[in-house]
C-alpha cells in the first residue's frame, strides 16, 4: 500500500531531521555543558592555591595542583566527624522515616476502618502547610525539649512524613492480599505480616523513596542552621557555610574541596540507584 | 498534593449500630497509620496554632507573651523591607518559572524522540545538579559571578563584554540567583516532564505530523495539552519555590543587593532569629502562607477548568 501523503512527509522529514538533529544535540550538549561548570569549577578550585584564585584576570588550570585543600578540610576542620555526623542524622532520619511511611501506607493501603478516607485526606492537606509557618514555634518547642545542639530535631518530627505515607500507599495498593490472607490464615500477628511479608516485597519502593529522604536530610541546611550550635555537631552544609567571610577573604580552596567532599556520597548513591531514585521522585506528579 | 488518586476502591460502611466494635476491628491499621498523626499534632498542628497565636503578640522568646491584638499586620502593610520580598518573589517567579518551565519541557521532548543516542548520559548530566547541596552550590557560583576573579565575566572579556557586576547589582544579583534555581531545579523538572511525556502514546504526535502538522506544531497543539497535568505540578511547586528560596539566596547573595533578593522566608528568618520578633514573624508567616495558598489555588483552578 502506498500512501503518497505519509510518503511525502517522510521524506520531508528525514531532510529536515539531519539539520533538526544537529540542533538538538547542540542544545543537549549546550545545556549538559551549563549543568557540568559549576561541578568542574569547584574541583579545579579545590586544587588551586589561595593566590591563584584570586588573580586577575581568572586563572583557569593551576600551576601546581595540589591537595593541601583536602588536608586542611580533615586535619583542621575535621571534616570526615562532620561527615559521620551527618551521616548518622541522615541515615537514622531514614531509616525512621522509611519504618513509619511503610507502616502507615500499609494500614491505608491494606485495611478498611471507619474514617479511613477522611484521614488519609488530612494526611495530604498537611502538605500544605509551609514550613514558615511551623518555623518559630518548632524552635521554642525542642527548647523546652532541651533537643536544640542535638541531632534529634532533625531526626524527630520528620519521622512520619506525609509525602512518604501517600508513597508507600500507592506502592503497597498494588500488592496482592493472597501472601497476607495466607499468613493470617497460619495464624501470623498483623504486625508479623507486614513486618515479614510486606516488607521484603515493597524493598524496591523503599529504596527509592529511602534515597529522597537521604539525600533530603544529608543536604539539609535551614534546620541545622537553627538548631545545631557548636561545631563539633556541625553537618556538611554547615561547616561549608562557616568557611564564609568577606568578599577576598572566603578560603574558596578549602570550602571547594568540603563541597567535592560532601557530593562524593550523594553521587555513588545516585549512580548506582538512578533508575529507582527517578522513579521515586516522579511518582507524585505522574500518576494523576 | 497534586495528581493523588486512591487506587484502591473507596471504603463504604454500612451504618452500623456497633461504631465502635468496628474501631475495635480496625485496632491494627488505627495503630499503623497512628504514628503520622501523633507526630503532626506535637510538630505540625500545634505550632500552626501556637504561630497563628503569636501573630497577635509581641514576645521576645522570655518572658510573658504580650497581646497587641492586629497591630503587627499593620505594621507588615508599611513594612518595606516585607513588602520588597513579596514583590521580588513575583518578579523571581517571572523571571525564572516560565524559561525553566519551557526548557525542561524542550529537553524532555528532545530526549524522548526514539533518534536520540546518549538518552541515559544526558539524562544523568542534566539531573546531577539537583543531588547537590545547594549550600555548596552556592558558594561555586559566588566564586564564578565574582566579577574581578570570576569564571564567567572571564569568559565574556573573551567575547569583549565589560565585567558585569552579576553580585554586587540589583538585577545582576536577580539574574544570578535565577541563574542557580534553574541550574539546580532544571533536571529535576525535566525529570517529572519526561515521565510524563512517557505516558503519551507517541503515536500521538506522530499521527499529527502525518496530517502535515510541524514539530512545532505537534509540540504546542499535542504534546502540551496531553502534558497539562505534569505541567501543572511543576508550575504549582515552582509558584511555592520562588516565594521559598531559602538556601539558594542565603548562600549566593545573602538577600541583597539592597534587598533585591530578599525572599519572604529570608525576611521571616531574619526577624525570627536575628531580631527576635516572634510574635511579628509568626504573622509575616501567615501572610505568607496565605498569599502562597491563594496562588496555588488560582493555578489549580485556572489549568484544571480547561483539563477534561
Amino acid at each position: 500500500m502506498f500512501n503518497r501523503r505519509v510518503f511525502q512527509s517522510s521524506v520531508r522529514r528525514r531532510i529536515s531531521n539531519l539539520s533538526s538533529d544537529g540542533l538538538k544535540y547542540g542544545f543537549l550538549i549546550a545545556m549538559s555543558a551549563f549543568m557540568l561548570l559549576p561541578f568542574l569549577w569547584m574541583l579545579i578550585t579545590s586544587f588551586k592555591t589561595a593566590d591563584e584564585i584570586f588573580t586577575i584576570p581568572a586563572i583557569i588550570i593551576p600551576a601546581h595542583p595540589d591537595l593541601h585543600a583536602y588536608l586542611y578540610m580533615i586535619q583542621q576542620y575535621h571534616i570526615l566527624d562532620i561527615a559521620r555526623n551527618t551521616f548518622v542524622i541522615a541515615l537514622s532520619a531514614t531509616i525512621l522515616r522509611l519504618f513509619f511511611c511503610s507502616l502507615g501506607g500499609y494500614g491505608f493501603a491494606k485495611f478498611k476502618f471507619p474514617g479511613r478516607d477522611a484521614l488519609f485526606a488530612f494526611l495530604l492537606g498537611t502538605m500544605i502547610i509551609p514550613t514558615a509557618v511551623t518555623l518559630i514555634p518548632l524552635y521554642f518547642i525542642m527548647r523546652d525539649l532541651k533537643w536544640i545542639d542535638t541531632f534529634l530535631p532533625l531526626i524527630i518530627p520528620g519521622a512520619a512524613n506525609a509525602f512518604g505515607v501517600f508513597f508507600m500507599r500507592q506502592y503497597i495498593s498494588s500488592v496482592s492480599d493472597e501472601l497476607m490472607d495466607a499468613a493470617r490464615i497460619d495464624g501470623a500477628g498483623e504486625f508479623a505480616i507486614f513486618w515479614r511479608i510486606i516488607l521484603p516485597i515493597i524493598a524496591p519502593g523503599m529504596i527509592s523513596l529511602g534515597i529522597i529522604f537521604f539525600m533530603g536530610s544529608w543536604n539539609d541546611f535551614q534546620a541545622p542552621l537553627i538548631y545545631l550550635k557548636s561545631p563539633e555537631n556541625f553537618t556538611l552544609p554547615l561547616l561549608i557555610r562557616s568557611l564564609t567571610g568577606p568578599v577576598g577573604r572566603t578560603v574558596f580552596d578549602i570550602q571547594m574541596a568540603g563541597s567535592v567532599i560532601s557530593l562524593i556520597p550523594l553521587l555513588i548513591i545516585f549512580l548506582i540507584f538512578q533508575r529507582r531514585f527517578l522513579e521515586g521522585i516522579t511518582a507524585g506528579a505522574v500518576k494523576g | 498534593m497534586i495528581g493523588s488518586t486512591a487506587k484502591s476502591p473507596p471504603a463504604k460502611f454500612k451504618p452500623s449500630r456497633n461504631l465502635q466494635k468496628e474501631i475495635w476491628k480496625a485496632r491494627w491499621p488505627y495503630l499503623f497509620i497512628s504514628p503520622f498523626y501523633l507526630l503532626f499534632l506535637i510538630f505540625g498542628l500545634y505550632p500552626t496554632f501556637f504561630s497563628l497565636y503569636l501573630s497577635f503578640t509581641e514576645w521576645k522568646g522570655l518572658g510573658p507573651i504580650k497581646y497587641v491584638g492586629f497591630k503587627n499586620f499593620e505594621l507588615l502593610l508599611r513594612d518595606k523591607v516585607f513588602l520588597q520580598s513579596l514583590q521580588n518573589g513575583v518578579i523571581l517567579f517571572i523571571l525564572y518559572v516560565p524559561l525553566m518551565t519551557f526548557l525542561a519541557l524542550v529537553l524532555a521532548v528532545i530526549l524522548n524522540s526514539k533518534s536520540i543516542r546518549g538518552f541515559r548520559v544526558f539524562r544523568t548530566i542534566l539531573f546531577i545538579p539537583y543531588i547537590m547541596n545547594i549550600v555548596a552550590a552556592g558558594f561555586a557560583f559566588r566564586l564564578m559571578l565574582n566579577q574581578k576573579y570570576g569564571l564567567v565575566n572571564l569568559m565574556l572579556g573573551s567575547f569583549h563584554i565589560p565585567p558585569v557586576p552579576w553580585l554586587e547589582s540589583i538585577w545582576g544579583g536577580r539574574v544570578s540567583l535565577c541563574l542557580l534555581v534553574i541550574w539546580a531545579w532544571l533536571g529535576y523538572n525535566m525529570v517529572l516532564m519526561l515521565a510524563g511525556l512517557q505516558t503519551i502514546p507517541s503515536d500521538l504526535t506522530e499521527a499529527a505530523m502525518i496530517d502535515g502538522a510541524s514539530p512545532t506544531q505537534a509540540f504546542f497543539l499535542v504534546t502540551i495539552p496531553l502534558m497539562r497535568s505534569v505541567i501543572l505540578f511543576s508550575l504549582v511547586l515552582s509558584t511555592m519555590g520562588s516565594f521559598n528560596l531559602f538556601n539558594e539566596v542565603y548562600t549566593l547573595t545573602g538577600g541583597g543587593p539592597m534587598n533585591a533578593t530578599i525572599t519572604p522566608i529570608i525576611d521571616i528568618f531574619n526577624q525570627a532569629f536575628t531580631n527576635f520578633r516572634y510574635g511579628y514573624a509568626s504573622a509575616m508567616a501567615y501572610v505568607y502562607f496565605i498569599i502562597v495558598f491563594v496562588l496555588t489555588l488560582i493555578q489549580v483552578r485556572y489549568f484544571g477548568q480547561k483539563a477534561d
